[in-house]
């Protein structure tokens, strides 16, 4: 560090207060990283954040979008500078520890795997080396948490996927994935909600509709819950898709 | 209640107002008008609060019948409109009588004209906002552009003791917007940007390319993004990006080192780093810009921005802004 240069909370050499990073995204928006890499602690922190700007909003921010470890937070620039927003908000994130937070739901999302619907799954295998049964094994096993939703209305971030299914994107993007397909990249998985285009490779189809506006509580997913995949029978899936 | 036939949709008609902010936690980006102020300039010239929904066209506009007639008024790029045969003049408020028809062609200037009448388009309202979401398929007129046969509600107009019935809206006035307030406020082809979020991991190289070159908008431009031509930018050193929060106007540099500026229908978050970012008051300027336009950066303060923004608003909230005109309201 050199003369001039401001101290930060980053800065200091301590794993005991929450370190954060500001960072300006645009003239009227900052980003909060809570740490460089996709860890559940940083993650924890961001979900905190949100749950406390939305328990106690902040006059003049319009906007939060999460993601994995950061929190892109838009304002009103008639009531905002950035350096004077970065100190109110520091004054959130000293209390983040304490935030109660709701119990966490446990979500089942019910998938027919392969097929027309999973067109991915026997590449998917074939790349791992694992038969397209322990592909859907692996898949169902797991108990994820929704990092974030993003992308489109809906579309949750679930992760971490096992380590033999982690798989990069496909090289190019398909133009229309299904609405409803659940698919794989990186060591994420998520479910799209809408007929988009979409580079993750697709294992299955949930009947489920993950985004309507006709419910309370528009997304079926909601940051911070917890998902596990159910296989069905093609049958299964129309009874379902049916009510 | 009034409506508004759509004998012809043009080539992309949405319903549109300012937007539904704070659902990013959502995944729900805000949509709303692609010029915000041109249909803020067009609501007010019909005495609609600056918010109310209105159809925005894109590139070719549209041909609507008005059974029961309308206030109305068309703001943005000049679509060559003509109400029944006769020509109408951008930035104006003109009466449309019983069984007229509006008709609107190619675009003579840029990308969106605006469609404004009094008492606003209401459609059910999808979280707050009227505004058309095309990629889920939410808000606005049943989730998508219109198409011929669509009939749009319009709200009551102002009713008589209102303010603004003694300020002209009434049938007999028009408004018109003061020319040397709207010359300040025209779209600009050099889009004014602050630094991005990954900034840092670019060159010196690939500044002096994205700030000397110049740009075109590719036929990839809609309401989420404008993937842009040019001098490939040199790749940033850094090493993998992690998906965050994506800001209104960013651009990004995707593989291949080209840039694409994020617009109102953009993604919530997404994996690419941030160079620049286009000024909130130059945002409208983006609304307007079309396939092959050429388009260069200009990297300013935060400060400078901040200032543009708040002179912008200024202009808009002046009284001068609006005048009326004259004679009589423009009737063909």
């Amino acid at each position: 560090m050199t003369a001039g240069q401001r101290y930060t909370f980053a800065d200091m050499p301590t794993n005991k207060s929450v370190t954060a990073r500001f960072a300006r995204a645009s003239d009227q928006s900052l980003l909060i990283y809570f740490g460089e890499q996709i860890t559940l602690e940083a993650n924890e922190r961001v979900r905190r954040l949100v749950h406390l700007l939305e328990q106690e909003p902040v006059a003049g921010v319009r906007n939060l979008h999460p993601a994995y470890c950061s929190l892109l937070v838009k304002f009103e620039a008639f009531e905002w500078r950035h350096e004077q927003l970065e100190r109110q908000l520091r004054k959130y994130i000293g209390r983040l520890s304490k935030v109660k937070m709701p119990e966490p739901r446990l979500m089942e999302i019910p998938v027919c795997y392969g097929g027309e619907f999973g067109p991915d799954l026997d590449e998917v295998a074939a790349m791992h080396g694992l038969t397209p049964e322990r592909v859907i094994e692996l898949h169902t096993s797991a108990t994820y948490l929704v990092y974030f939703l993003g992308f489109v209305p809906g579309f949750a971030y679930l992760g971490e996927l096992a380590r033999e299914l982690v798989t990069p994107r496909l090289p190019s993007p398909r133009r229309k994935v299904p609405a409803g397909s659940v698919g794989i990249a990186g060591n994420q998985t998520g479910v799209y909600p809408f007929e988009t285009p979409g580079g993750w490779r697709l294992l299955g189809r949930s009947p489920l509709e993950m985004f309507r506006i006709d419910r309370d509580g528009l997304s079926l997913l909601s940051i911070g819950d917890r998902v596990r995949f159910v296989p069905v029978s093609r049958e299964r899936f129309t009874e379902l898709q049916r009510t | 209640m009034r409506v508004i036939e759509v004998l012809a949709p043009g080539l992309l008609t949405t319903v549109q107002d300012l937007g539904r902010e704070g659902f990013g936690p959502l995944g729900v980006s805000p949509s709303g008008a692609a010029d915000p102020i041109a249909l803020r300039i067009g609501n007010r010239l019909v005495g609609n609060a600056e918010s109310a929904a209105a159809l925005e066209m894109t590139l070719l506009g549209g041909t609507f019948l008005f059974p029961e007639g309308a206030l109305a008024a068309l703001t943005g790029s000049d679509f060559g409109a003509a109400l029944d045969g006769a020509e109408l003049p951008q930035w104006t408020s003109f009466e449309v009588q019983p069984g007229q028809t509006l008709r609107l062609g190619p675009t003579r200037s840029g990308a969106r004209c605006y469609l404004c009448t009094q008492g606003g388009i209401v459609v059910k309202p999808f979280l707050g906002s009227a505004s058309t979401h095309l990629l889920s398929g939410l808000g606005g007129y049943e989730g998508r552009a219109l198409r011929k046969g669509d009939v749009l509600k319009m709200g009551p107009g102002i009713p008589a003791c209102s303010p603004y019935s003694n300020r002209g809206f009434s049938t007999n006035r028009s408004q018109k917007v003061t020319p040397k307030i709207q010359e300040r406020l025209l779209p600009r082809k050099v889009l004014r940007v602050t630094t991005g979020p990954q900034s840092a991991w670019f060159s010196q190289a690939a500044e002096k390319v994205l700030y000397g070159g110049t740009y075109h908008v590719s036929e990839e431009a809609n309401r989420m993004g404008l993937r842009l031509h040019g001098p490939p930018l040199p790749e940033g050193a850094h090493g993998g990006m992690i998906s965050e929060g994506v800001s209104l106007g960013a651009v990004q540099i995707a593989s291949g080192g080209m840039p694409i500026i994020l617009f109102v229908e953009q993604q919530t978050t997404g994996g690419y780093a941030k160079m620049a970012n286009v000024i909130s008051a130059d945002l409208s300027s983006v609304g307007q810009l079309r396939p092959r336009d050429v388009i260069r950066f200009e990297r300013v303060t935060f400060e400078t921005a901040r200032k543009l923004w708040m002179e912008q608003e200024k202009l808009l909230a002046s009284k001068d802004l609006i005048v009326e005109t004259t004679g009589d309201v423009v009737r063909s």
